[in-house]
């Protein structure tokens, strides 16, 4: 297939609209660095084994969720849809959802079905808890099946939100108060891809731990061609796995807004305490993730985990010149940000502008504290948007852009090396098969880094500063 | 397969429905079952097209929303939109779509923009016109475009905020046209309320607003083209071979300027019927501009296409071009037909997409020889797998009757009819046919099997029973169908190649239909050691260097007895 470069175009088009001059605003949103909280709660209860996913609203809201999910994992990602009519806009959703049910238990027969709303049932008032309760008295769930659910308006918070939302309702459903057995944690990883979590089950399988983890979408988001479709693969937390979270004996839960949440409610209900910590990504807070796992699963860091802390602080040494006091835009999700930063703190950066489009206030005090002594003159903001990080941009331009594929807009207007992180990424396939977190995921984040700004420095250098060897 | 003739029996269609039907719950097997027909080109059978989506079913369809702002709205470059509600729908609408544009100097391209009204509780509680009206001043105040679209999601029509008052007041403030669709995702049954609702918008709003006609002889508008991949590019550039104009393509790489004069033109010819025929309708009744079918889909079809619109035109110096470069056109495109039909006739393939391209893509396949053994749209009408003649008879349903019919007379200064009555009857003696399109069914093989809005149970059944060399439909499925072996063709996004369109095009998707159909890839699925029995005897190289383990035995490489070829000297 031919691509048509055309090296005479001299017009540039690549956000042509955005200039210096910052304008008040405060209505309208331009270029959002978040999405709707319906999509955060599809993603969670894929985490699920067995799990469909249900939108409860317009069948639009689930084509584009999973449209959005698809693109970015490049794996089917099933759910369902009450599909409303403009009938049922005015006369409620009962009957959609009970005859979705009814559909779905006969047609899929998945083992759990985990219903999220949608901003035109949260406006209409829909009584989910209700329309559970009637159709499990009328037969239409079967029986030995579960149907949970999440309230998630879009018109709150952002994806995480929904994604919080739903990890928290698996709790609200399905964990049980039992007698706690040693030796078994509960894990919640937070809104992260595949890999990541299959990343962190083989560090704590690598420590020696046993640990509940869910949501866990390893194995059903990332499978391997083998010729065979299964809609419910054999990954995802199991509804006994679920049950079994108040057994343990302590909860690790990864970022404030996505898993924190759940890990609290595990706590009031079974009174599983927690370690809240962010997501380990990058040094310092994969360090403190395996100084927890060894703290509260009792076990002693093996030699392996230590070794490959090593090479990432050799990689961290040897690349350091690359790194230090870089300049630096972060755009992204509030936990994947906040650990981010974190790590461009290790390495001598300097973050110029951290945002997240989620909005919370927590982000940025965490943010500010992180690059309190570092980069105090940093931008922080939350509730922010693509369109105001790129004026900045305009204002005292960066070395480098951290975020997901709709910032590759920004780096190509102003020719600054770019890495993508976090959701969506939806041209790139590395985030599919190798991880973030954890000392080995940090490695491949500080080659991304050095090798875009490397890339960009030989491909833009002057001749005779273009150099065999960095 | 029949040993003597090598001929794969066909599946017999109705036995086919009847296994995809089975496992639904009774109410669900009623309408399906109206959905899922054994074709006949000759009297095809009536569909239960435009139905309401089965909850739970699995549908690949999408919202009012996502066909007025994504498909139709959407390529307009230079129009500013603003979506009001949550942030949700103007995100999966920001670029989703492939619809690309080439910009002149001082222009800007608002489709990388995202603008909405990022609606809070507070709104939801208290309504969002304040909200919606500012936002509009600000898009204006950072701006400055030369027009501005309020588009509709779920919430604004539940909590009754006016968008329209909005708009027009906003126009007579900031003295650009400000224009409002009310597009929520609950109307109607899929996209296809959308492209209506954004048809009507087009044609009140914005067409007809500018009286300057393109200086050239024969002048169109490509209708029904998005400019997926550059389609839209490869069609203006084979008729300006031919001498034709093109004015304005809607909606694919066009400005609001070229959509303000595509009154002014002599011919529209429709693309995709579904999602445009609204638009081709209004403007001959206003503005006395006839429409036609056209297809530029598959090397057959454009050239049909091409010699419909020099027939229309009737010029002798068009003619003789048209011949020429079809020619050309066959000349180049020829020797990459006949080398890829060796390697792909026979195969066959489903398609189930749209409201159009599950039909002009089995031209693409019929070129290199393939056959299209079943085929549905997702959000098509009855007119659209029947043809046009069955339009009397289709029932308005009450979710029809919601989205509004604009009711159009012949401007009283503008009705020009282009072709006068007796030039077009005859034309049409000739065998030449206005407004007319035949539909999927006339030109589909009999007993091929039809799915109208296809859910995931039916292409899992349909993909075990037919196993087709290649489906065509979207990206909610692709992965599902790729899973089972079957290499699937996104046909809303090319799979981020393209362009298809005209001869040029055709040629790109023959080579990647052999691509597809002919890689190694689905080969690798099952390995060697799950094809071959396994052999217990061994032979055990005693020792490679230190590769004794802690009981003595070899940890080396092991070799099949079997494997070991007679005679080999080792």
């Amino acid at each position: 297939m031919t691509i048509p470069f055309d090296n005479n175009v001299t017009t540039q088009t690549m956000l042509e609209g955005t200039t210096a001059e910052i304008k008040p605003r405060e209505a309208l949103r331009i270029n959002p660095a978040k999405t709707c909280q319906p999509i955060g709660a599809m993603y969670a209860a894929l985490g699920l084994h067995g799990c469909m996913p249900h939108s409860h609203g317009s069948q639009g809201c689930c084509a584009y969720h999973r449209s959005a999910l698809t693109r970015h994992f490049k794996e089917p990602a099933i759910a369902t849809t009450s599909s409303f009519t403009e009938g049922a806009s005015v006369f409620g959703g009962l009957a959609n959802l009970t005859q979705a049910l009814s559909n779905i238990f006969t047609i899929y027969n998945p083992e759990i079905v985990a219903v999220h709303t949608t901003c035109l049932s949260e406006v209409i008032g829909d009584d989910i808890p209700m329309m559970i309760r009637k159709a499990t008295e009328d037969g239409t769930i079967p029986n030995g099946k579960y149907v949970i659910h999440a309230n998630t308006p879009s018109f709150v918070g952002s994806h995480v939100t929904g994604f919080a939302n739903m990890t928290t309702a698996m709790v609200r459903y399905l964990a049980e108060k039992r007698v706690h057995r040693p030796f078994q944690l509960n894990l919640i990883p937070g809104f992260i891809d595949p890999a990541d979590i299959r990343e962190l089950k083989r560090i704590v399988a690598e420590m020696g731990i046993r640990a509940v983890v869910f949501p866990d979408t390893s194995g059903v988001l990332d499978l391997p061609q083998d010729g065979r479709y299964r809609m419910f693969p054999h990954g995802g937390a199991t509804i006994e796995d679920l049950k079994s979270t108040g057994e343990s004996t302590s909860t690790i839960a990864l970022g404030h807004f996505t898993s924190h949440p759940a890990a609290t409610e595990l706590d009031e209900k079974c009174g599983v305490g927690c370690a809240f910590l962010e997501l380990p990504i990058g040094m310092t807070e994969t360090d403190r993730f395996i100084h927890a796992l060894r703290n509260y699963g009792n076990v002693d860091v093996p030699a392996t985990i230590g070794e490959e802390r090593g090479r990432l602080l050799d990689a961290m040494s040897d690349m350091h010149q690359y790194f230090h006091k870089k300049r630096v835009a972060v755009a992204g999700d509030p936990d994947h940000v906040i650990a981010l930063t974190q790590f461009l703190s290790d390495l001598d950066m300097k973050p110029a502008y951290v945002i997240t489009g989620s909005p919370g206030n927590h982000f940025e005090q965490r943010v500010r504290d992180i690059l309190k002594d570092q980069a105090p003159e940093a931008v922080v903001k939350q509730n922010a948007d693509l369109f105001a990080l790129h004026q900045w941009i305009k204002n005292a331009p960066v070395d480098l852009i951290i975020g997901n594929t709709y910032c590759k807009y920004i780096a190509r207007a102003e020719k600054i090396p770019f890495v993508r992180f976090g959701f969506p990424v939806l041209d790139r396939m590395g985030h599919r098969y190798f991880p973030c977190v954890g000392y080995m995921g940090a490695l491949r984040l500080m080659e991304k880094m050095n090798d875009a700004m490397l890339d960009h420095k030989d491909r833009e250098c002057a001749d005779e500063y273009f150099e065999l060897i960095q | 397969m029949n040993e003597t003739t090598g001929i794969v029996a066909a599946p017999d269609p109705n036995a086919v429905r009847e296994e995809m039907l089975k496992i639904y719950p009774p109410k669900t097997r009623k309408k399906r079952a109206k959905q899922i027909l054994s074709n006949d080109p000759e009297a095809p059978p009536e569909i239960a097209a435009n139905t309401r989506t089965i909850p739970g079913i699995i549908s690949q369809r999408g919202c009012t929303y996502a066909g007025c702002r994504g498909v139709v709205m959407g390529p307009i470059y230079d129009l500013l939109q603003i979506t009001h509600g949550p942030v949700g729908c103007g995100f999966y609408a920001w670029m989703t779509r492939r619809n690309l544009a080439r910009l002149k100097p001082g222009e800007v391209n608002y489709m990388q923009y995202c603008m909405n009204t990022d609606m809070q509780e507070d709104q939801i509680i208290f309504g969002g016109e304040k909200k919606l009206r500012q936002a509009i001043k600000e898009a204006y105040e950072i701006f400055h475009p030369k027009a501005i679209a309020i588009l509709a999601t779920c919430p604004v029509g539940l909590i009754g905020d006016d968008i329209h008052t909005i708009a027009r007041q906003m126009k007579e403030e900031l003295g650009i046209n400000v224009m409002a669709f009310s597009c929520e995702g609950y109307k109607g049954v899929s996209q296809s309320a959308g492209h209506h609702i954004a048809n009507n918008g087009v044609f009140k709003n914005i067409i007809g607003l500018d009286d300057t006609p393109d200086q050239a002889e024969f002048t169109m508008n490509i209708l029904g083209e998005y400019n997926i991949g550059g389609d839209a590019w490869e069609i203006d550039t084979l008729l300006r071979k031919c001498g034709v104009h093109v004015t304005s393509t809607l909606s694919g790489d066009v400005s609001y300027d070229q959509v303000k004069k595509s009154h002014t033109v002599q011919l529209n010819g429709v693309m995709c019927h579904r999602s445009i025929n609204y638009i081709a309708d209004m403007m001959e009744k206003k503005f006395g501009i006839p429409w036609i079918k056209v297809n530029f889909i598959g090397a057959e079809a454009a050239k049909k296409t091409l010699r419909k619109i020099a027939r229309f035109f009737d010029s002798k110096k068009l003619t003789d071009r048209v011949e020429e470069v079809i020619m050309r056109e066959m000349l180049a495109l020829k020797p990459v037909q006949d080398e890829i039909w060796a390697r792909c006739q026979g195969k066959t393939a489903a398609l189930f997409v749209g409201g159009s391209r599950a039909h002009h893509y089995q031209e693409l396949f019929r070129d290199i020889g393939m056959e299209t053994v079943s085929a549905g749209y997702e959000f098509a009408h009855r007119d659209d797998y029947e043809g046009r003649r069955v339009l009397p008879t289709i029932k308005v349903d009450a979710d029809s009757r919601n989205i509004e019919e604009l009711h159009v007379e012949p401007d009283p200064a503008r009705f020009k009819p282009t072709r006068t009555p007796e030039q077009m009857a005859a034309l049409e003696a000739g065998g030449f046919s206005f407004r007319d399109y035949q539909g999927m069914m006339a030109e589909m093989k009999k007993q091929t099997l039809i799915i109208d809005d296809i859910s995931h149970h039916e292409i899992e059944k349909l993909i075990e029973i037919y196993k087709p060399d290649i489906i065509g439909s979207g990206i909610k499925d692709k992965f599902v169908i790729e899973k089972m072996g079957v290499p699937c063709k996104q046909l809303h996004s090319y799979d981020y190649s393209g362009p298809y369109a005209a001869f040029t095009g055709a040629a790109n998707f023959y080579r990647e239909v052999d691509r597809m159909v002919n890689t190694k890839i689905w080969k690798f699925i099952t390995p060697i050691w799950e094809k071959e029995p396994q052999l217990t005897a061994s032979l055990v190289h005693p020792s490679r260097g230190n590769g004794a383990g802690k009981n003595g035995e070899s940890k080396s490489w092991r070799r099949p007895a079997a494997a070991v070829p007679a005679g080999d000297p080792e």
